[in-house]
């Protein structure tokens, strides 16, 4: 069949499995600083689906596109270092504060940018917001089919693509024409290793901003000049055309009302008889503290 | 995330000691073939940023891979089907990641589908499999074979074996023990006949406890001339798994390391391609095969003795007696800290060792390509002499300590050690190989001994006494004066004539050179980085305690009563 053009979203996320005592700012809000950050072990589901297509499926090409701040970039290395052929940043200031609305439109408007392509595929949800919209939302503002929680492709060829979908009670197994966009569970295989070589041929693969910092050695500066695949591309509002008033805070309407920091203690364990009395008793008490009802 | 490489900071200690840096130059060649491969480095801070890039993602493998899988691998080991040996699940999942990362052939050169890595990173590697499991680290660590086929195979053979190790994940296998010939390989036996009207040799006979023998390329020890009954006959041959002409007769069950198969071959007219020269088999190549297996095993008992000793401490601090954790007990947090010690001290002796085999190994392929200067001659002759007798050396020590390393974790374990509920149980049982294979302690002390009476080591120890900073000198004054014991004891033994004399005491003088190298060598590691200090201290104690408990005896030891020892037992 001919060869597909895959692009992946992926994200830059705090890594909330591995929070250390002072991760939680007093107020409850993520101490950022203190987190380090990971590439979003979903996406990383995602960029295997992808490189197990490019397999099934020679000459298919990958781009990874991920929106965030400029260490953000790690994130495209990281793909590099496994496999993926591009990498694009969405990065400006106007984007930041970003609910998952103004997220997925930011997405499709640079997903549209780099069209045609036949396949977005994106991980089920981040681990920072645990939302799972960006993925479906993306593929309304783009006005392509959705399939969500792919866990395997079944099989494919040049007019659609058969996925078998991991759901709460069992497995369906669903075909979508191209283009289409698929959201990957955790269920589907891990990621494959980073490649050596890969490693050491793209580990000076850098935006123009960081390329522009102090701390950049001038030999990586000179062998930007020399190597272009090193340079990876980094769009800013006008490079993907979007409108200033859907994106970023303004486009966001998810107003956070207020952060709690919950600490899980066990209360004491209360022994109930089967008695109608003690169940009745039970059944207020949970409504009243509104566990059920 | 657990990563064996990042939780190990001596790794990066290692690869920034001051003669790395001619290393990677010479290794490089000023750094001129980035101009033809993407992933070659630029400079020095680059060839050092790859090793560590690279070395991250063996960690991740060994602690997200090989590690879990090694208590399945040690249950299911492998097994014979067809006459193919197949692997235990985990092992094929070990060497899959391992494959997958492109990482096989980590240190043959660019043009052959290698990363061009010196010995170091490569053998840091290794190091890092062993602890994560010691068994699968032969398999990885077989790839030697392919230094000796770079070594010495002609171009052809270069060109076709090769590049399969890290496109094809071939495996490797030294095929060289008889039922016979064990430690004395000169009489091996396996015939090699070269047919002139197919043009090929044939080899024909029996091998036995060959380590991964059933691998895709086998470097072969035969016989080729007939009628000969020593050395002087023996040739290298590969064979190429794909020839099908071998048949695979018996697994050993055995103590440790049960995932690495040892087999017992019957080789059947299988075709095979001479390597080098011939008659120069064991007397040139394998003798450079064993050499780096046994840097190989000394890699290999790092890695358990450390695993060993992590599993010791966690364990220390977990479980509570007597109102308190195990730990906080004199007998447990001394046995703990002496097996922290030695680690450092055997790691410091592994890697100064390493390095002077990589500047001997690079000078002698540079040889091959140009005319060396009269000082690159000079230090390619020394790297190669002290290289010789410190891998000996770092061989016996390290294996040696790693089984008491185990011993000891175990001990601290107590009942619960004894079964099979922790890893230590397992490490335990790997570590007992160590010792005996590629040559016993015993075997390496004859090879060692030569440091002892050409002065080599001597030298090691003023060269490095010359680099002991002021703030050391007491220290340095406590090895200034255990290198004075050792030089008195060992012209003692010298002087006397008596027939096995020095055969007698050679493992007593071994070991006390050893202690005293390693004394220098953490005084100078905690030159550069003060975790070093408290090591250099309390093993400099311990090494003292030791040379003067050995000095006492070789010293009040009547020569006369050898025979006693012979007789007696």
């Amino acid at each position: 069949m001919k060869p597909l053009k895959i692009i992946v979203l992926a994200k830059q996320v705090p890594d909330t499995r591995n929070v250390s005592t002072d991760a939680m700012k007093p107020d409850g809000t993520v101490n950022r600083g203190k987190l380090p950050t990971i590439y979003n072990p979903d996406d990383l589901h995602a960029l295997e689906l992808a490189l197990n297509i490019k397999d099934r499926v020679p000459g298919t090409e990958i781009t990874v596109l991920t929106m965030g701040p400029k260490r953000a970039a790690d994130v495209i290395r990281e793909s590099y270092y496994r496999g993926a052929d591009y990498g694009v940043m969405i990065s400006d200031r106007r984007f930041g504060g970003a609910d998952t609305l103004a997220t997925s439109y930011t997405l499709a408007k640079g997903i549209e940018k780099l069209a045609p392509y036949d396949l977005v595929l994106a991980g089920r949800q981040a681990i920072d917001g645990d939302t799972a919209q960006v993925g479906p939302q993306s593929a309304e503002k783009l006005n392509i089919p959705q399939v969500t929680y792919v866990e395997e492709i079944i099989s494919l060829n040049d007019d659609e693509i058969v996925a078998k979908r991991r759901l709460e009670n069992g497995v369906e197994i669903v075909s979508a024409p191209f283009p289409c966009l698929m959201t990957v569970h955790e269920s589907s295989p891990n990621c494959r290793t980073r490649v050596a070589k890969r490693v050491m041929k793209y580990k000076y693969a850098r935006t123009q901003t960081e390329l522009e910092s102090k701390s950049t050695e001038d030999y990586i500066k000179e062998l930007h000049e020399k190597r272009n695949y090193l340079s990876i591309p980094e769009w800013g509002v006008e490079d993907i055309n979007a409108e200033m008033k859907k994106i970023g805070l303004a486009g966001s309407p998810t107003k956070v009302k207020k952060v709690e920091s919950i600490v899980l203690t066990a209360g004491e364990a209360k022994v109930l008889s089967d008695s109608a009395v003690d169940i009745d008793s039970m059944i207020v008490e949970l409504i009243q503290n509104h566990t059920i009802g | 995330m657990d990563n064996f490489f990042n939780d190990t900071p001596d790794y990066k200690f290692h690869l920034s000691h001051p003669l790395v840096k001619k290393i990677i130059k010479l290794k490089e060649n000023n750094f001129k073939e980035a101009e033809e491969y993407d992933f070659a480095p630029l400079n020095h801070d680059d060839a050092i940023d790859s090793y560590e890039k690279v070395l991250e993602v063996v960690g991740e493998i060994c602690a997200l891979t090989i590690a879990p899988n090694a208590e399945s691998v040690d249950k299911e080991g492998p097994k014979i089907v067809n006459n193919e040996v197949v692997y235990a699940k985990g092992t094929t999942e070990n060497y899959k990641a391992l494959y997958d990362a492109g990482l096989i052939g980590m240190s043959f050169p660019r043009k052959y589908a290698g990363l061009n890595f010196p010995l170091i990173p490569y053998v840091m590697a290794g190091e890092m499999i062993a602890r994560a499991d010691a068994g699968f680290a032969n398999i990885w660590g077989l790839q030697d074979c392919g230094e000796t086929i770079y070594e010495y195979g002609s171009e052809e053979q270069k060109e076709k074996y090769l590049p399969r190790f890290n496109k094809e994940g071939a495996t490797a296998a030294m095929v060289l023990t008889e039922p016979d010939a064990g430690s004395d390989l000169q009489v091996v036996n396996l015939k090699a006949t070269y047919d002139e009207t197919k043009k090929v040799w044939l080899l024909n006979g029996v091998k036995r406890f060959i380590t991964n023998g059933d691998a895709d390329i086998s470097l072969v020890l035969a016989r080729s001339l007939e009628g000969t009954v020593d050395a002087r006959g023996l040739s290298m041959f590969i064979y190429d798994r794909k020839h099908k002409a071998v048949e695979v007769r018996h697994l050993e069950d055995k103590l440790g390391i049960k995932g690495s198969p040892t087999l017992e071959l019957v080789f059947k007219n299988a075709p095979a391609e001479l390597v080098g020269t011939e008659r120069f088999g064991l007397i040139k190549y394998v003798m450079s095969l064993m050499n780096s297996a046994r840097l190989g095993v000394g890699a290999q008992s790092v890695g358990i003795a450390d695993a060993a000793y992590r599993e010791a401490i966690k364990y220390a601090k977990e479980r509570a007696q007597f109102g308190k954790e195990i730990i906080k007990f004199p007998a447990v947090y001394e046995m703990l800290t002496n097996m922290k010690v030695r680690i450092d001290a055997m790691r410091s002796l592994l890697y100064e060792t390493i390095r002077y085999v990589d500047l001997s190994k690079i000078y002698e392929d540079e040889k091959k390509k140009r005319k060396l200067e009269n000082e690159e001659l000079i230090e390619m002759r020394l790297s190669l002499k002290i290289a010789n007798v410190l891998t000996p050396l770092i061989k016996m020590i390290s294996s040696e300590a790693c089984n008491v390393i185990a011993y000891e974790s175990l001990q601290i374990h107590g009942g619960t050690g004894f079964m099979k509920d922790f890893p230590i149980e397992r490490i335990y049982r790997d570590a007992r190989i160590t010792s005996i294979y590629e040559g016993t302690t015993q075997l390496q002390v004859v090879a060692a001994i030569r440091g002892v009476t050409t002065g080599i080591y001597t030298g090691q120890m003023r060269y490095y006494d010359k680099q002991v900073a002021e703030k050391n000198v007491a220290l340095q004054k406590i090895l200034q004066e255990m290198t004075q014991e050792y030089n008195e004891i060992v012209a003692k033994v010298s002087e006397n004539k008596t027939e096995d004399y020095l055969t007698f005491h050679a493992g007593r003088l071994v070991e006390m050179a050893g202690n005293i190298i390693m004394g220098y060598l953490l005084i100078l590691d905690s030159q550069r980085d003060e975790r070093f200090e408290m090591s250099a201290k309390l093993f400099i104690d311990l090494a003292r305690a030791e040379n003067s408990e050995k000095f006492t005896y070789i010293n009040k030891f009547d020569p006369a009563r050898i025979e006693w020892y012979k007789n007696f037992s």
